[in-house]
């Protein structure tokens, strides 16, 4: 039951400072779409307006609209919290709780929001945690600190707590960009795995990662720093690799700049 | 030559040789113990001091042997390192001293009255003449208006660093850290002199057929004035350190930040949180002024705060160590014991029950 995300003319703002201008692109159910993009371009931002992160951060706002299935989460009547069950985050660097176990991190979100229920945590846990292929590697110790895996686990496990609430839409801001490649392949085949479920936007420098996980990909760039960053480019990833219409995304995608 | 060969000579190893020359330990020793022989032949010699100032200037003699042994054997860079490291280590005996000094002296002389008349019985009744009477009194007084204090000033502080961490934003929150900072350099007499003339002399008369009174309770809210900058501070640092990612992941899973904040950023923060708690509250335990000001001094046992003059401990070490009876100096020592010990006691049982670590047995 994934669902289609709409974003027309998005702007965002840190205070007075404007990071993306007018974004619209139209994210289909359960695909991969995958944001490339120069640092600084705003691609990150734009991915935390969709479950409204954005606006965490003091000063933040947002102009447009950002609809999931025809209703627009930045409605005033809208509940922010119920806007991030439905659209899960996972981040750059992986952010276990450290007070919490493996199982504690996996059924956080669970518990968090009221399941109390012993079987069904235990449940929730075994197959999320099986969901990121993490299960083998854990499931002796499942009551040992989350902080003490490795990166590339924890990685895992923090995807494992954001399936394990039953998203719409998973979020990924460059979830490999701290990991080596074994694990970065452990997550890109998780990912292929999530999309029968899930509908996936993934930020990634890795230009390689887009063009093998997603099946669209949109590209941000900015004409010089302090100019909002824009969408440049947004299509069928085997399109923007082999036949971009844009000079900036072909410069960009085949490493020629300026 | 590189650039940092030319303008540091003797800093950087040549490239083909990377070994260096070291100062034996023997050589260490000798140039300690000379410089203690010439300290006190100087010192002595002269007549000028004792032998604090023997071991003074032995130190500083080290030093200044050791810093020139070793930068002849060893050159500049190590020699300094080698001081620096011996000055490090002066400091933190000279730290120690102190506080090795006050334990062994309160457990010396306060081991004298360590019975079970001390800690079952008052003062009450006991002249100038009698060997016994006791703390009882005064421990209970301590307890009760350290714990009733606790009760106030810990929810509010904690909540109230919350407030300015969460959520506070803009004028108001400014103004609300600023009054916590001025309030952080109250003196404690201050404190009392406020409750005094706002508590028992205003408040108090309303709950007593007009007599003002002194009680436990205002003595509480005299370290509940003094607690609550220590906490709010100290709690404020803390949630600070929480890194954001980790509310973010919270927030990501559909978390309510109320509950991200209760269920995710206080336990990560909570044995700083706890630290700063149990500072604050040594600090109200071993406060005297304010009690003696508001809470009255009895030296009969009174286990009501809310009715009636209260002891507590530091007055009642701050009453014996004044008083004409011989026997009044050893009852003070032992009420101070008392006082550390207790204070240690709530500390590594607070640490002890804050511990995060419970997931890594």
């Amino acid at each position: 039951m994934a669902k289609r995300i709409e974003a027309s003319g998005v702007s965002s703002y840190y205070g007075d400072f404007k990071a993306i201008d007018g974004v619209s692109m139209t994210v289909e159910p359960k695909t991969i779409t995958a944001l490339i993009g120069p640092s600084g371009c705003g691609k990150s931002t734009f991915l935390r307006s969709i479950n409204r992160m954005h606006e965490v951060l003091p000063g933040a706002r947002i102009e447009g609209k950002l609809t999931i299935d025809d209703q627009n989460i930045y409605d005033p009547d809208v509940d922010v919290t119920a806007v991030r069950r439905l659209i899960g985050m996972v981040f750059q660097r992986p952010n276990p709780f450290p007070t919490m176990s493996i199982y504690e991190n996996v059924v956080a979100g669970l518990k968090l929001n009221g399941v109390k229920k012993k079987s069904l945590l235990d449940d929730a846990a075994e197959k999320s945690l099986k969901s990121a292929n993490l299960w083998d590697e854990v499931k002796d110790r499942l009551n040992r600190p989350g902080a003490g895996l490795s990166g590339g686990q924890q990685q895992r496990l923090c995807i494992a707590r954001t399936i394990a609430v039953e998203p719409q839409v998973v979020l990924m801001d460059e979830p490999c960009s701290a990991l080596d490649p074994i694990s970065t392949l452990a997550i890109e085949d998780l990912m292929f795995k999530l999309k029968d479920r899930f509908t996936i936007i993934i930020v990634t420098h890795n230009m390689q990662q887009a063009a093998r996980v997603s099946d669209k990909t949109g590209f941000f760039s900015i004409d010089k720093t302090g100019d909002p960053g824009r969408l440049i480019e947004y299509d069928d990833t085997q399109k923007i690799f082999s036949n971009p219409t844009q000079k900036k995304t072909e410069d960009y995608i085949t490493g020629r700049f300026g | 030559m590189s650039l940092l060969d030319r303008e540091t000579p003797g800093v950087v190893m040549t490239p083909d040789n990377i070994r260096t020359k070291k100062l034996p330990v023997v050589a260490d020793l000798g140039i300690a113990l000379g410089a203690l022989v010439v300290a006190a032949a100087v010192v002595l010699g002269f007549g000028i001091g004792n032998w604090v100032l023997v071991i003074f200037l032995g130190a500083v003699f080290y030093l200044v042997g050791l810093n020139f042994a070793a930068g002849a054997v060893e050159g500049k860079r190590a020699a300094r390192n080698r001081m620096w490291r011996a000055a490090i280590y002066a400091a933190c005996v000279l730290a120690i001293i102190p506080l090795v000094s006050v334990v062994w002296t309160l457990v010396t002389k306060g081991a004298a009255r360590l019975d079970g008349d001390f800690f079952g019985s008052s003062m009450n009744n006991i002249g100038a003449r009698d060997p016994n009477g006791g703390a009882y009194h005064a421990i209970l007084g301590t307890l009760e208006q350290v714990g009733l204090a606790a009760l106030m000033a810990v929810p509010l502080g904690v909540l109230g660093a919350i407030y300015l961490v969460e959520y506070g934003k803009g004028r108001f929150a400014l103004t609300v850290r600023f009054f916590v900072d001025v309030m952080t350099g109250i003196p404690s007499i201050v404190a009392g002199l406020f409750v005094l003339s706002f508590w028992v002399l205003i408040v108090s008369p309303w709950f007593n057929d007009g007599t003002p009174q002194f009680s436990g309770f205002a003595a509480s809210l005299a370290l509940t004035v003094l607690m609550l900058p220590t906490i709010v501070r100290s709690t404020e640092e803390m949630l600070r350190l929480v890194p954001g990612p980790l509310r973010e992941g919270a927030y990501a899973l559909g978390v309510p930040q109320w509950k991200t904040i209760l269920r995710i950023v206080l336990p990560t923060a909570l044995p700083g949180i706890v630290t700063g708690i149990m500072l604050s509250i040594a600090r109200a335990a071993g406060e005297t002024a304010p009690v003696l000001l508001v809470a009255g001094a009895t030296a009969a046992i009174n286990g009501d705060p809310f009715a009636g003059p209260q002891s507590s401990l530091a007055v009642f070490v701050y009453q014996q160590a004044g008083d004409a009876s011989r026997y009044a100096p050893d009852r003070a020592w032992t009420a101070a014991l008392t006082l550390v010990a207790l204070v240690l006691i709530l500390t590594i049982a607070a640490k002890l029950l804050a511990r995060r670590n419970r997931l890594s047995k």
